[in-house]
């Protein structure tokens, strides 16, 4: 089992603030990790250093290396290209204020894919892969601002899949859509597990049971413990992990 | 053990005061202190009201002076032809194109030079010392009286530049003196387009200018604009900039025909509508009333005309907004 993304001792302080503790922690390729932890642990963060969007969080310094396929991407110059082979879906459903059909497009046109035809049967592949497709069909050219929330969270999943990523990161991607439709997102995780990475970030401690192949469990910006998910949720080898998982955490 | 329960401590709050007087018949009826309040609402709404009525009264009453004084002279002569006669006869031609000029030609130096500006502060700078300076030299450049922008203007364009005293280092000076203000405008028309539409964008590997180019101007040029329209009321109402750089109190121009619309070579000096109406009212003899009140009609106007269609211009772009 090759290992896709891997963390160095990574330690991200914004100010005086730690978020990220010398964390290590190693992650398989074609493998679905669950990251689950209390507000405040650091699962942001750690997603935000996978694609450099930490670059954007003003004061926010990076220790330690984190390296996709053995390079180290804090060095890399080319900081647009990693972040088209890492998808990522923050929590807060973005429509952008373009039609459904450009939102989907946008960032494989900026990328340089012109030729109508294969933009058409992107955007049907994405949408279908974010369960979209159904409900946006007939009006591509609304604004994606328009849609519900939940639609918009979707919108956001389809974007984030629209330049087929070696590494997909969820952050709360199902927190404004409703439970039916989650469970379809998830069998389709289940599917493009063999297509590509994916990093799971959920306060629903159930839905990493249900998904994640690994679960690592931060708390206080530490890596606590990371390990098979059916170890973490029945025989934790650590206290606290145990009473996360149990919901005994008062 | 019933009873025994959360809510056993302390007795429930009192319920509150009823309200003398209230016939049981209708339980909606106002208290006395529900009418006390209605009555205070009431005044204040009226005070502020007639205090914000009250800002028109100038406006109308400075309109309604000038069109009643300026009546005999409003006739499409006034507007089209030349000053006549050392001025006291004739129309206003001449400073209306070249107050049309002026401004034109200050917004084309400023516009493009503001508007990146602003790109530039708003996307690209990060916080730090040298942004700061940059910010406050903006801030202080729009604070610097108009007087002291002519005397730059001499300074810089005039003498400096070698331009001398023309059309083009008056619009110069002009376009300098509306720089701030379209570098502010243009930075507050791009703050409103939403932070996580930029980051949405980043994170799917576009670049800035990408970003810019694609969401951010898109859905704020409108606000842009606007802002570069309401300079043009600005610039072609002041007097001072222009008094040293170019403008003068009477240029002979061509009367008929193309070389009319186009009266002024960029080395030429010129005549604007302000500096007109300056020596009219204090450095000619035997002017009449009415020209000269029609002249600040004319100008106002314009002022106005501007004025209106960039708050139309704004309201249909607001209707249309994308989120």
């Amino acid at each position: 089992m090759r290992i896709h993304v891997q963390f160095e001792h990574v330690t991200v302080s914004y100010g005086a603030k730690t978020a990220l503790d010398d964390v290590s922690l190693e992650i398989p390729e074609k493998q679905i990790l669950g990251i689950i932890g209390p507000a405040g642990s650091g699962k942001t963060t750690l997603l935000r250093c996978i694609n450099r969007t930490i670059d954007f969080v003003a004061g926010a310094k990076v220790r330690g290396r984190v390296l996709i396929d053995g390079e180290d991407i804090f060095r890399i110059r080319n900081v647009y290209e990693l972040r088209r082979r890492v998808g990522m879906v923050f929590p807060l459903p973005v429509g952008l204020p373009l039609s459904v059909y450009e939102n989907v497009a946008y960032a494989p046109r900026r990328a340089g894919l012109h030729d109508r035809h294969e933009l058409d049967m992107l955007v049907e592949t994405c949408l279908r892969q974010a369960m979209l497709w159904d409900e946006v069909k007939d009006r591509m050219q609304m604004l994606g601002t328009k849609l519900s929330g939940g639609q918009q969270q979707r919108l956001t999943l389809a974007r984030a899949l629209s330049l087929r990523p070696e590494i997909l990161c969820l952050d709360e991607f199902s927190i404004a859509i409703d439970p039916v439709t989650t469970m379809r997102i998830e069998d389709i995780l289940r599917e493009l597990k063999s297509e590509m990475t994916i990093v799971l970030v959920t306060n629903l401690v159930q839905q990493a049971r249900r998904l994640a192949d690994r679960t690592a469990f931060l708390s206080a910006g530490r890596l606590i413990e990371v390990d098979e998910t059916e170890t973490i949720f029945t025989k934790a080898a650590n206290r606290l992990t145990e009473r996360y998982v149990t919901g005994d955490v008062g | 053990m019933v009873g025994n329960g959360l809510h056993s401590s302390p007795s429930p709050p009192a319920p509150l005061p009823k309200g003398e007087g209230r016939p049981a018949a209708n339980p909606f009826a106002p208290s006395a202190l529900e009418k006390r309040k209605k009555l205070k609402e009431t005044v204040a709404q009226w005070v502020l009201a007639a205090v914000t009525l009250s800002l028109i009264v100038p406006v109308v009453g400075i309109l309604a002076y000038l069109l009643v004084q300026a009546w005999p002279v409003l006739t499409p002569s006034f507007l089209l032809e030349n000053p006549q006669n050392y001025m006291t006869a004739g129309g206003i031609w001449a400073p209306l194109v070249g107050t049309f000029f002026l401004v034109l030609l200050s917004l084309l130096a400023a516009a493009p030079i503001g508007i990146l500006a602003g790109v530039y502060l708003n996307e690209y700078a990060g916080d730090n010392w040298a942004t700061r300076i940059i910010n406050l030299a903006v801030m202080n450049l729009a604070g610097v009286p108009s007087i002291v922008h002519a005397l730059f203007g001499v300074g810089a364009f005039v003498l400096f530049a070698g331009m001398g005293r023309s059309l083009l280092a008056a619009s110069c000076t002009l376009g300098v003196m509306t720089l701030p203000v379209i570098i502010t405008s243009t930075r507050e028309a791009l703050s409103s387009v939403p932070m996580a539409f930029r980051e949405a964008c980043w994170n799917m590997g576009a670049t800035r200018w990408q970003t810019i180019r694609t969401i951010v101007l898109p859905n704020s040029i409108s606000g842009i604009l606007t802002g570069v329209i309401l300079q043009v009321s600005r610039a072609a109402g002041e007097t001072a900039p222009i008094l040293f750089t170019g403008a003068v109190f009477f240029v002979p121009v061509a009367d008929h025909g193309w070389d009319s619309f186009f009266p002024y070579g960029l080395g030429d000096r010129c005549m604007a509508l302000s500096m007109h109406l300056f020596t009219l009212a204090t450095q000619v003899r035997g002017v009449s009333d009415e020209v000269q009140y029609g002249t600040a009609l004319v100008l106002i106007g314009l002022v106005l005309a501007v004025n209106s269609f960039s708050i139309g211009l704004r309201v249909y772009l607001r209707s249309r907004k994308k989120w």
